[in-house]
């Protein structure tokens, strides 16, 4: 198996399917002639030409309106936003157009298009540029809401994304871009709907995605070393969710603590807590808990952003809490 | 004095009249359903504007596309939807257009490139540019009607949407129907301009302004911006001014405006200017009149296929809340 960044697997997914299916085109602010924001759309202008990478002007709103009018005549747009940051300009057309044509013209209109950028918090970046909105996507009946942590799972769940009939939330991690992973050398995909276990345990479960295992894994690999055995889900895919999954899992550990980068209040792990009292009430040996960015739009000062987020420690400490 | 005009001359009004009439008796039955409480929500009227949308869809072709407001009635009928399955929609049925998942403001029609009356104002304008988009990545000869009021002129899809049109050249044929009304809001207080299309300018696109009350020429005018747009020479902006002759909606008594402007403006009713112009020909009274009864009682079966048909299963409700997976 190759080993391949983050940025490098999403890079290939495009790549696969645009060799195969000559209706997808990319579309986004420098995704062309500048090799993207992040680098992820890298030599895609040399390869496909300026017909099917196209540099559009900041207008978000604009294109990804434009994405959705094409796709409601064939076409399969994938839409590059620089940063999710920046999709609040364009919700309208994300959540009025893309995720209702369908319904609203019985059928008629399926959106196939993939709204893809880096999300989550990034490095120093402040209040307007590091945030997770993966929550505020979930809400949406229509949409799709995917967010991958390793490179394997972002080629394979990117490759099912482009070739889904609905519109797909794409949210990759900016602070994942670099990171590496073996992928699969032959062609796959990854269904949705699945969450990946990503480590075995039996006193407690974690459940987490994205950006935010960085903190749970390191936790988890710790408190093994002091005798608790924690097993990891790693969600993937936010809407549709794999309940069964993290049922049997809590059936098993008959604890549940949900780590997520969002905010707290209405964030999806609230959804995820719900269920999990609705469904596995009487599995259960503790409170399900949830450890969450602060409620607080993110500082730049270091020691304050940091404060802000899960971390190791915030973890670790709430799962000997939730075992005494 | 020029001859008067044979029925052979004016044979294409006749038609237009018939689409602008056809309209007409609907929005009047849609009025009065509305009143008995058999359609629900937001009902906007489009009677006093049946020349633009008439005229304008005179000018496209089978493959050209239309993309509506929230005023879609109008549209749909001049595109020659079904009247059956329209008034099915807003009686909110299974047999409507959308088969009652859209209502007044979301008829669709895959068919006949009807992509929808959208509800939120300026919105579609850069879907229209996105099917326009499509069309040249195709390399088809399609063109793409985009219709708004002058209310959603003032709105960030409109400008996004024109710039985009106009940097890629799209095939995008945009007509603001001023009607001189956004809602309760007249023009000179929301406008930084008294004629939409001079904002062409600021996209270095075309323009064209008219008013929009005789629908051959509506039809003539949109027809050079058309052709322009399938010769791949880029986008139009026109402005076509007209008026409503009712309120926004139904639930709109339309007290923002005086009882005399709106007898001034109903003296170019657009229907009587077609009518007129058809009687100085060789048209008579008597076949207008036996126009007119069979519209309304198309109409009147419409209203009765809507009330008959059923509503849609309750197990429709999560129906297409997603397309089929692949
Ligand atoms: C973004 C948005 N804001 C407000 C509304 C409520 N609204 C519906 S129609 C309308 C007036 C629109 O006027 P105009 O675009 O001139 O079209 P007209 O009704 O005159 O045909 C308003 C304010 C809406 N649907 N969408």
């Amino acid at each position: 198996m190759a080993v391949l960044t983050y940025r490098e697997a999403l890079n290939r997914a495009m790549c696969e399917e645009m060799d195969k299916d000559p209706n997808i085109f990319l579309m986004g602010e420098e995704v062309g002639h500048y090799d993207g924001a992040y680098k992820v759309s890298q030599g895609m202008l040399a390869k496909y030409g300026e017909k099917r990478v196209i540099d559009t002007p900041i207008s978000e709103n604009g294109f990804a309106g434009v994405g959705i009018g094409a796709a409601m005549v064939g076409l399969r747009p994938i839409i590059e936003f620089m940063t999710w940051n920046f999709s609040l300009v364009a919700i309208d057309q994300i959540i009025n157009s893309a995720a209702k044509m369908n319904y609203m013209s019985a059928g008629q209109f399926p959106i196939p298009i993939v709204f893809r950028g880096a999300g989550g918090a990034g490095g120093r970046l402040a209040a307007q540029h590091s945030q997770s909105f993966e929550s505020w996507y979930a809400h949406i009946p229509g949409l799709k809401v995917i967010a991958p942590y390793s490179p394997a799972d972002a080629c394979g769940l990117l490759k099912t994304a482009i070739r889904d009939n609905n519109p797909t939330i794409f949210i990759e991690s900016e602070v994942l871009y670099g990171s590496r992973g073996e992928v699969p050398d032959q062609e796959y995909s990854i269904p949705f709907g699945k969450a990946d276990i990503k480590r075995e345990g039996s006193h407690i479960t974690i459940i987490s995605w994205s950006r935010a295992l960085l903190y749970v894994l390191p936790a988890a690999e710790r408190l093994a070393k002091e005798g608790i055995s924690v097993e990891v889900l790693d969600l993937r895919s936010i809407r549709p969710l794999d309940e069964e999954t993290i049922y049997t899992s809590i059936r098993k550990t008959n604890r549940a603590l949900i780590v997520e980068e969002g905010w707290e209040v209405a964030g999806f792990g609230s959804q995820i807590a719900y269920l999990i009292q609705k469904n596995s009430f009487d599995y259960l040996d503790a409170p399900v808990e949830r450890i969450t960015q602060e409620d607080v739009p993110m500082p730049y000062a270091a020691n304050l952003e940091k404060a802000s987020l899960p971390s190791e420690e915030k973890i670790i400490s709430k799962v000997r809490e939730m075992l005494e | 004095m020029s001859q008067p005009k044979t029925k052979k001359d004016t044979q294409d009004l006749f038609e237009l009249y018939r689409q602008m009439l056809l309209i007409r008796r609907f929005e009047e039955g849609a009025a009065k359903s509305y009143s008995t409480g058999k359609i629900g929500g937001f009902c906007h009227l489009y009677i006093g504007q049946e020349a633009v949308g008439v005229g304008s869809i005179a000018a496209l072709k089978e493959q050209d596309y239309i993309v509506s407001t929230y005023r879609d009635h109008g549209h749909a009928l001049a595109r020659g939807l079904d009247p059956n399955a329209l008034m099915a929609e807003l009686f909110g049925k299974k047999t409507g257009i959308s088969q009652g998942y859209g209502g007044s403001m979301h008829f669709f029609d895959k068919e006949k490139h009807f992509m929808g009356g959208h509800g939120i104002v300026g919105g579609h304008i850069s879907l229209a540019a996105g099917i326009a988009y499509a069309s040249k990545f195709k390399e088809t000869d399609a063109v793409t009607i985009c219709f708004f009021g002058e209310g959603a002129a003032n709105i960030g899809s409109f400008h996004e949407g024109m710039n985009l049109a106009a940097i890629w050249k799209l095939p995008l044929v945009m007509i603001c129907e001023n009607n001189h009304y956004a809602m309760g809001t007249p023009e000179y207080r929301a406008l930084s301009v008294k004629d939409v299309s001079v904002r062409a300018g600021a996209y270095d696109i075309a323009r064209d302004h008219i008013e929009g009350d005789e629908v051959r020429k509506v039809r003539d005018h949109v027809n050079v911006a058309v052709e322009r747009a399938r010769r791949g020479e880029g986008p139009t902006l026109m402005e076509i001014s007209t008026y409503r002759f009712r309120g926004h909606s139904m639930s709109d008594p339309a007290k923002y405006r005086t009882k005399e402007e709106l007898d001034r403006y109903k003296q170019s009713d657009p229907l009587l200017k077609a009518k007129d112009d058809l009687l100085r020909s060789e048209w008579k009274e008597e076949e207008l009149e036996k126009l007119d009864i069979d519209l309304q009682t198309k109409v009147e079966e419409a209203i009765q296929f809507a009330d008959k048909s059923e509503e849609p299963p309750l197990g429709w409700l999560y129906k297409h809340v997603y397309a089929e997976d692949v």
